[in-house]
């Protein structure tokens, strides 16, 4: 299966990810063989497969809607690469 | 006591229990080992001499308490399972400097069972890997051969316990991350059934394949882990509440009599390394002569296995992954001026080549005109390789046959990703399945001298039973070494 360096960077792009066209080169010769490999799945029948996207089959886990506080602001914002002991600060937006 | 690092988890939890050996003595003989062996294994990210050693004063004033099975034994934990205020790296640049607020449950459990964290392991970048090649701060050595990967993606946790530099250590296994490390390193790797443990504090790769389990020098040792990380957990909505049975009642029996082991066809044929096959096949002649019945079993879907693996956990890593954003935690770029380029380049900057290329191909593969060809049709074949294994276990008790078709391979040997990928093939169906598989070291293989580990998949929730046949076969094996460092 063939991937361009262009499909590779818009799906980078997508993926908040920003690559060197050397990268991007690299990327879509491995990309193409791996999903060339995955192709194989072609081969089986699974019309009539109800897909299985975990091993656990539960309805929606529920608990009690209760008030609990298991962490401070301080430490939740004590990682946080830029704060003001409030918030959580970004660049500007628009 | 001399040489306290050659005992097992079972035997130093016993001598801790009884004051033979002060914690301070447990803690510090793994420490001398880790300054002896470090140069040459470089298994540990993180060392915690300083809260290991406080934490052992303190013990050894309290004294022993026989209701914490675990109580005064140093133990490791994988870099990917948050510790309350030791750095947490998951082997990412992206998170070099992440310091939690919180224990994972796991860690919770072995910190009340008396354990004593003592180091963080490294590992592939965000468990991504197969060799511990893509740890993004160094490669980590074969303690059995330096020249040679110790597996991956947990190879920390496994060269740390091969090395003797602690009792046991918590490793994670998304595709064979622990069974592998493992079978590379001599040592024994347990994947419990998904649900099991609680993942809660464990940094997600594929959410529907993670789990965490022991990595130990014995099959007891590693009932014994179990035993304390097994439970419901309020905060893991997918950890099962279903009782948790004594995983050490079932060991020390003498017999494998009316256990019926299943040798799938598909994984004892072609491609198998001769060394690799006669170790296992060995083993499995000492089942027989121990009473086990084999059968031969068909799981004719495990040519599709790797196909199906790696769409589902690259589309769950690429959603999982989607929360470094340079907000919250982790590397930011300090320098761009809008949000959208802050975003794009702290995570350019942060993740390695190898998470890199799965964000973007399970991007790829859940996007809009291709999420049926790829990540539905994935998930579809993910049931009928269930179904495979529900057949299979109609005829036989448990699932034999090789972890990896070769031992562990020279550092540089796998360049190419998807050759590095094929090195899942055996282990990959457990996880998909859900179901609970082992690795057990079963000798040295003829050509390269590497340890080779036979695995063992069973139904969901049997590891009582599986530690139990491990367990007979482990003691009626040849003794395994430990390596020469």
């Amino acid at each position: 299966m063939k991937i361009t360096p262009e499909e590779v960077a818009k799906v980078a792009k997508l993926s908040r990810l920003d690559l060197p066209k050397e990268k991007l080169e690299l990327f879509a010769g491995q990309l193409g063989d791996i999903l060339g490999y995955m192709e194989k799945l072609g081969e089986l029948d699974t019309d009539n497969v109800d897909p299985m996207y975990s091993p656990v089959q539960h309805t929606t886990v529920l608990r009690k809607d209760e008030l609990k506080k298991d962490y401070t602001r301080e430490e939740v914002l004590s990682n946080a690469p830029e704060q003001d002991g409030k918030f959580f600060i970004v660049p500007k937006i628009v | 006591m001399s040489e306290l690092y050659t005992k097992t988890l079972t035997e130093m939890a016993g001598l801790l229990q009884s004051r033979e050996v002060t914690v301070a003595e447990a803690v510090k003989d793994c420490l001398d080992r880790i300054e002896a062996t470090e140069p040459t294994v470089k298994a540990l990210i993180t060392v915690m001499s300083d809260e290991a050693l406080k934490q052992a004063e303190v013990m050894d004033q309290e004294g022993p308490d026989a209701s914490k099975p675990l109580w005064g034994v140093p133990i490791v934990l994988k870099d990917l399972l948050v510790t309350k205020g030791t750095r947490t790296t998951c082997g990412s640049k992206i998170l070099e400097n992440f310091v939690p607020f919180y224990d994972g449950t796991a860690v919770v459990r072995l910190r009340k069972a008396g354990a004593v964290i003592i180091g963080k392991a490294n590992m592939d970048e965000f468990a991504m890997g197969s060799s511990t090649e893509n740890s993004a701060f160094f490669q980590t050595s074969n303690p059995w051969d330096a020249d040679c990967v110790p597996g991956g993606s947990s190879g920390g946790s496994g060269a740390t316990v091969a090395a003797g530099q602690c009792f046991a250590a918590l490793g994670t296994d998304t595709g064979g991350s622990i069974r592998l490390p493992a079978s590379f390193c001599g040592i024994v790797g347990l994947k419990p059934t998904y649900g099991r443990v609680s993942r809660f504090g464990l940094i997600a790769y594929g959410s529907s394949l993670d789990q965490i389990g022991p990595m130990t020098r014995s099959v007891e040792d590693s009932a014994r882990i179990l035993q304390v990380l097994a439970g419901h957990d309020p905060n893991d909505s997918t950890s099962v509440d279903v009782p948790v049975p004594d995983y050490l009642v079932g060991l020390g029996r003498n017999s494998l009599e009316g256990t019926t082991i299943g040798l799938p066809e598909e994984y004892w044929g072609k491609g198998l390394d001769n060394e690799v096959e006669a170790a296992c096949k060995a083993a499995i002649a000492k089942a027989e002569a121990l009473g086990a019945k084999t059968v031969p079993v068909k799981m004719a879907l495990t040519d599709y296995a790797i196909a199906t693996y790696y769409i589902i956990a690259m589309a769950e890593a690429s959603s999982n992954l989607s929360r470094f954003d340079g907000v919250r935690f982790g590397h930011r770029n300090k320098d761009a001026e809008e949000l959208i380029d802050m975003y794009t380049s702290s995570r350019t900057e942060g993740f390695g080549d190898e998470v890199q290329r799965r964000i973007i191909m399970g991007t790829y593969v859940l996007s809009s005109g291709y999420y049926d060809a790829y990540y539905n049709k994935a998930a579809k074949v993910r049931r009928l390789l269930r179904e495979d294994f529900e057949k299979a276990f109609e005829q036989c008790d448990i699932i034999a046959g090789p972890v990896c078709p070769t031992t562990a391979f020279k550092a540089g040997d796998k360049a190419d990703p998807l050759q590095m990928y094929l090195m899942d093939i055996f282990t990959i169906s457990a996880n998909l399945a859900g179901l609970p598989g082992m690795s057990l070291p079963v000798g040295l293989g003829g050509d390269s001298g590497m340890p080779v580990g036979l695995q063992f998949m069973g139904p969901a929730f049997s590891e009582a039973e599986m530690l139990s046949v491990a367990d007979c076969l482990e003691r009626n094996l040849e003794p395994m070494p430990m390596a020469k460092l």
